[in-house]
C-alpha cells in the first residue's frame, strides 16, 4: 500500500462528490423536461379548454316568404347579425325540403357567430357597444348561454370558427389508420416471421436487415414523395383519399412493425421451438402454434406504437394532398379526407382569432387519443408479457 | 393464422378497388395560400346550399397550384387553380404543351401587403426606398454597392425613429415574398443608378431580416411580443389583428381597403383563379361553383369575402370579369405578355 490513509479518504470524498453531482445533474435534466411538459400542457389546456364551450342563442325563427331566398329574413333584425351564418344559410333549404314550415314560427337554440362567442369568453372581438349591450341583456334573460360544444365533435371543418369541428378529421384518421393497419400489419409480421424463423443467415438477408433498419430512420417526408410517385401517379389511387394516405403511412410504419415483431419473436426461448420439433411439428406448425402466440403481446405493442406514430404524422400527407379543407364527414376510402394533425395544421394558419382555441382544442383531442393508444400498448405489455 | 391471410386478402381487394376510376361530381381546386381562405369559404357555402359535395381545396402555393393544374387534362388533375399573381406566359405555354389549351382567367379582387408593427408604437410613415434600404443585402453608398450598413431606422433617414431594424417576413417560397420583392424592392431599386437600372431583390442575411415561415399568424404573434420589430404579411391579417397592430403608410398612403382597391396603396396585388374549361363535361358542378364565386354576395362590395379581408374590384371591373368568365374566354399567351 503506497497510498496513505488520508489520500484514500480524500479520493473517496472526491468520488462521492462526483456521484452526488451526477445525481443532481440527472435530476435537474429530468426536472427541465418535466417543466417543458407542464408548460406545454398548461398552455394547451388554457388555450384549448374554451374550445369545448360554445355560445348559443335562443331565437324565434319565422319561416316567412322572404326567408325562402334569404335566410336572414327569418330572424328578428336585432339578433340576426349575431347568429352564425351557418344556420341562416340553411333556412331556404329547410323551407324547400319541407314546404309546410312556411308561415310557422319556432323557437330554437342556434349557434352565435364567433364574435359573440369570443366576447363571452373574454377574448378580443369586433362587436360594437350596442351589440355587446344586446348580448349582456340576453345573457341575463338566459337567452344566450354557454353550452357544451357538441358542434366541435360532430362537424367537419368550416370557415366559420363557431361551426368548425374535428369530426371529419377524426373519421379521416380512422379510415387512414384502417388502411395502414390492413397493409402494414400482415406484411410486417410475415416479413419478420420469415426473416427470424425461416431465412438462412447469409449476405442477402443481412443486406435486407440493414435496409429495414435504415428505412425506420428515413425522414417521413420521403415516404410522402414515394407515395405520390407510386400510388398516385403510377397506380392512380385518388389524391387526398384515406386510401393513398393509409398506404403512404403503411410504408412508414412497416419497418417499425418488422423490427418490433422480430424482437418479440427473438425473445421466445429456443427451448420452446426445440420442444415442438421434438414431438414432430413442422417448422410452420412451430411458428403458428407456439412461437407466434407467445410473441403476440410484443407484436401488438410494437404495432400500436407504430400506428400512434403514423397517426401524428403530417409531413408525408401534405405531399399526397391530405392537408385539405374538408367540411363534409364521409367514411369513404376514396373520397377526399383529412386527418387530425393536418386539421390542427390548417387551423393554425387561419387569420381569425377564434381559431386559436380550435387549434389548441384539436391538439388536446389528438393528445388524448395518442395517450390512450400508448397506454393501451403499455397495458398490453404489462398484462401479457412473459419472462423466461 | 387464417385471420392474417384474410386481412391480407382484404388489403389486396381494397387496393384493387382504389384503382377503379369513378365519375366525379366533386370539384378539385389547388393553389395560392393567399386565396385559400376566400376559396374555402366559397366551397363550404357551395357544399352547404347545393346538392353537390363540397369541392376539395388544397393550399399548394400559386406556383405549385399552376404546376399541378397544367399537368394535363383528365380525372386526376385539378379543375381550378387559385393564384395570388397572374399566370406567367411560360406557365401557360407549359399548360398548352400538356394539352390544357382552354383556360379561363378570373380576377376576384385585391390583397394588400402590410408593413406593420405593434400598436404600442407610434405610426410610422415610410417610403418604398426607405423599406428597400432597410432590407436590401447591398445598398449604394457614394455610388458604390456596399454591404448594408444600416442598423437603426434613423441611419436611413434621421426623421425615422431610432429603433433597431428588425423585420419578420415571408420565406422565398411564399407568394407574399414574390409580391414584396416585385412591388417594393424592384420598384425602389430600378431608379437607383448603382444597380444599373435593374431590379435588385437580394435580402440581407445579417439578422435584420428574419424568415418567419409561411404562417402569417406566427409573424403577428412575434410582432405582439417584439414591439421593436416590423412584419410583412397579407392585409387580411392586419385587419384581423387591428387592435394589436398598426400598418405603416407607404409613400404617404395608409393601408386601407379603399386605397388598396383604387391602386393608391403601392404594395397591392390582384388575386386570380383559373378554370380548365375542358373539364366542363366531366365535372358538372364546376361552373356552378365558379358562378357562386363570382357572385355579388361573395366578391361584391359588402360581400362575405370582404369580411375575410378580400378587397373588392371596382364595380365595372367586377361586371367585366363576370362577363368574361361566363363567356368562357380562352386565355392566350399574348394576353399575359404585357
Amino acid at each position: 500500500m503506497s497510498q496513505s490513509f488520508d489520500e484514500i479518504t480524500t479520493q473517496l470524498k472526491r468520488r462521492h462528490r462526483k456521484s452526488a453531482r451526477l445525481k443532481w445533474l440527472s435530476m435537474a435534466s429530468l426536472g427541465v423536461a418535466l417543466l417543458f411538459l407542464i408548460v406545454f400542457f398548461a398552455d394547451m389546456l388554457n388555450k384549448g379548454l374554451p374550445a369545448f364551450q360554445q355560445a348559443m342563442v335562443q331565437v324565434e325563427v319565422n319561416y316567412n316568404e322572404d326567408a325562402e331566398t334569404m335566410g336572414r329574413a327569418a330572424l328578428e333584425p336585432d339578433i340576426a347579425p349575431l347568429v352564425s351564418r351557418s344556420f341562416e344559410r340553411l333556412i331556404p333549404g329547410m323551407i324547400r325540403d319541407n314546404p309546410d314550415l312556411l308561415g310557422t314560427t319556432e323557437t330554437r337554440w342556434v349557434l352565435t357567430n364567433s364574435d359573440v362567442d369570443q366576447y363571452l369568453k373574454g377574448h378580443r372581438n369586433e362587436l360594437s357597444e350596442d351589440e355587446r349591450a344586446a348580448i349582456d341583456e340576453r345573457v341575463e334573460n338566459e337567452q344566450v348561454e354557454m353550452k357544451f360544444n357538441t358542434t366541435f365533435f360532430t362537424h367537419g371543418d368550416s370557415k366559420m370558427a363557431e361551426r368548425a369541428g374535428i369530426m371529419a378529421a377524426a373519421v379521416g384518421t380512422i379510415m387512414t389508420m384502417l388502411v395502414t393497419l390492413a397493409v402494414a400489419f400482415p406484411i410486417g409480421v410475415m416479413t419478420a416471421i420469415y426473416l427470424e424463423e425461416f431465412a438462412p443467415d447469409n449476405r442477402f438477408t443481412q443486406a435486407i436487415e440493414i435496409n429495414i433498419n435504415n428505412l425506420a430512420a428515413i425522414p417521413s417526408i420521403l415516404f410522402g414523395l414515394l407515395g405520390l410517385a407510386v400510388f398516385i401517379n403510377f397506380f392512380g389511387v385518388p389524391r387526398s383519399s384515406p386510401m393513398v394516405g393509409g398506404l403512404t403511412l403503411a410504408l412508414m410504419t412497416l419497418p417499425v412493425i418488422i423490427i418490433s415483431t422480430r424482437a418479440a419473436l427473438r425473445s421466445v426461448p429456443d427451448s420452446i421451438r426445440q420442444g415442438a420439433f421434438a414431438v414432430g411439428c413442422s417448422r410452420w406448425q412451430v411458428v403458428r402454434d407456439h412461437v407466434l402466440p407467445l410473441a403476440l403481446p410484443g407484436i401488438m405493442t410494437g404495432s400500436i406504437i407504430g400506428l400512434a406514430q403514423a397517426m401524428g404524422e403530417t409531413a408525408p400527407l401534405i405531399i399526397v394532398g391530405m392537408v385539405a379543407f374538408i367540411p363534409d364527414v364521409s367514411a369513404s376510402f376514396t373520397q377526399a379526407a383529412t386527418v387530425l394533425p393536418a386539421q390542427v395544421f390548417t387551423w393554425a394558419g387561419e387569420p381569425e382569432r377564434a381559431f386559436v382555441e380550435k387549434t389548441a382544442g384539436g391538439i388536446l383531442v389528438l393528445l388524448a387519443v395518442l395517450i390512450f393508444m400508448n397506454a393501451t400498448a403499455v397495458l398490453l405489455r404489462k398484462k401479457f408479457e412473459r419472462r423466461w | 393464422m387464417n385471420r392474417i391471410l384474410k386481412t391480407t386478402a382484404i388489403a389486396a381487394a381494397a387496393m384493387s378497388v382504389a384503382s377503379v376510376a369513378q365519375a366525379r361530381d366533386q370539384v378539385r381546386i389547388v393553389g395560392s395560400s393567399t386565396v385559400y381562405p376566400f376559396a374555402s369559404y366559397v366551397t363550404e357555402e357551395f357544399g352547404a346550399v347545393t346538392e353537390y359535395p363540397t369541392p376539395v381545396i388544397e393550399s399548394t402555393g400559386s406556383g405549385g397550384g399552376i404546376r399541378l393544374f397544367c399537368e394535363g387534362v383528365g380525372e386526376g388533375t385539378p379543375d381550378i387553380t387559385n393564384a395570388s399573381r397572374r399566370m406567367k406566359p411560360s406557365e401557360l405555354e407549359r399548360c398548352m404543351d400538356n394539352g390544357v389549351n382552354d383556360v379561363t382567367e378570373a380576377m376576384i379582387g385585391y390583397d394588400g401587403i402590410a408593413f406593420a408593427q405593434s400598436s404600442e408604437n407610434d405610426a410610422v410613415e415610410l417610403t418604398r426606398e426607405q423599406i428597400f434600404l432597410a432590407v436590401a443585402a447591398q445598398v449604394p453608398q457614394d455610388g458604390e454597392l456596399v454591404d448594408n450598413p444600416h442598423q437603426t431606422w434613423s441611419d436611413i433617414d434621421s426623421s425615422l425613429p431610432d429603433r433597431e431594424i428588425s423585420i419578420y417576413g415571408p420565406p422565398t417560397t411564399s407568394g407574399t415574398r414574390d409580391a414584396f420583392e416585385e412591388l417594393v424592392m424592384e420598384a425602389a431599386s430600378e431608379g437607383m443608378d448603382a444597380y444599373g437600372g435593374e431590379g435588385y431583390t437580394d435580402i440581407r442575411d445579417d439578422g435584420a431580416y428574419t424568415d418567419a415561415g409561411e404562417n402569417d399568424n406566427l409573424i403577428v404573434q412575434r410582432l405582439i411580443e417584439d414591439t421593436e420589430a416590423f412584419g410583412i404579411f397579407g392585409y387580411s391579417f392586419l385587419e384581423e389583428n387591428s387592435n394589436s397592430l398598426i400598418g405603416s403608410s407607404i409613400d404617404g398612403v395608409e393601408p386601407t381597403p379603399e386605397a388598396i382597391s383604387s391602386g393608391d396603396y403601392p404594395v397591392s396585388r390582384s388575386l386570380f383563379f383559373y378554370v380548365k374549361n375542358q373539364h366542363a363535361d366531366d365535372v358538372p358542378p364546376m361552373y356552378e361553383y365558379v358562378d357562386m364565386f363570382m357572385s355579388e354576395q361573395m366578391i361584391g362590395d359588402g360581400g362575405y369575402l370582404m369580411d375575410l379581408g378580400l378587397i373588392p374590384l371596382p364595380e365595372d371591373m367586377r361586371e367585366q370579369q363576370r362577363q368574361d368568365v361566363s363567356d368562357r374566354d380562352t386565355l392566350e399567351v399574348a394576353d399575359l405578355e404585357e
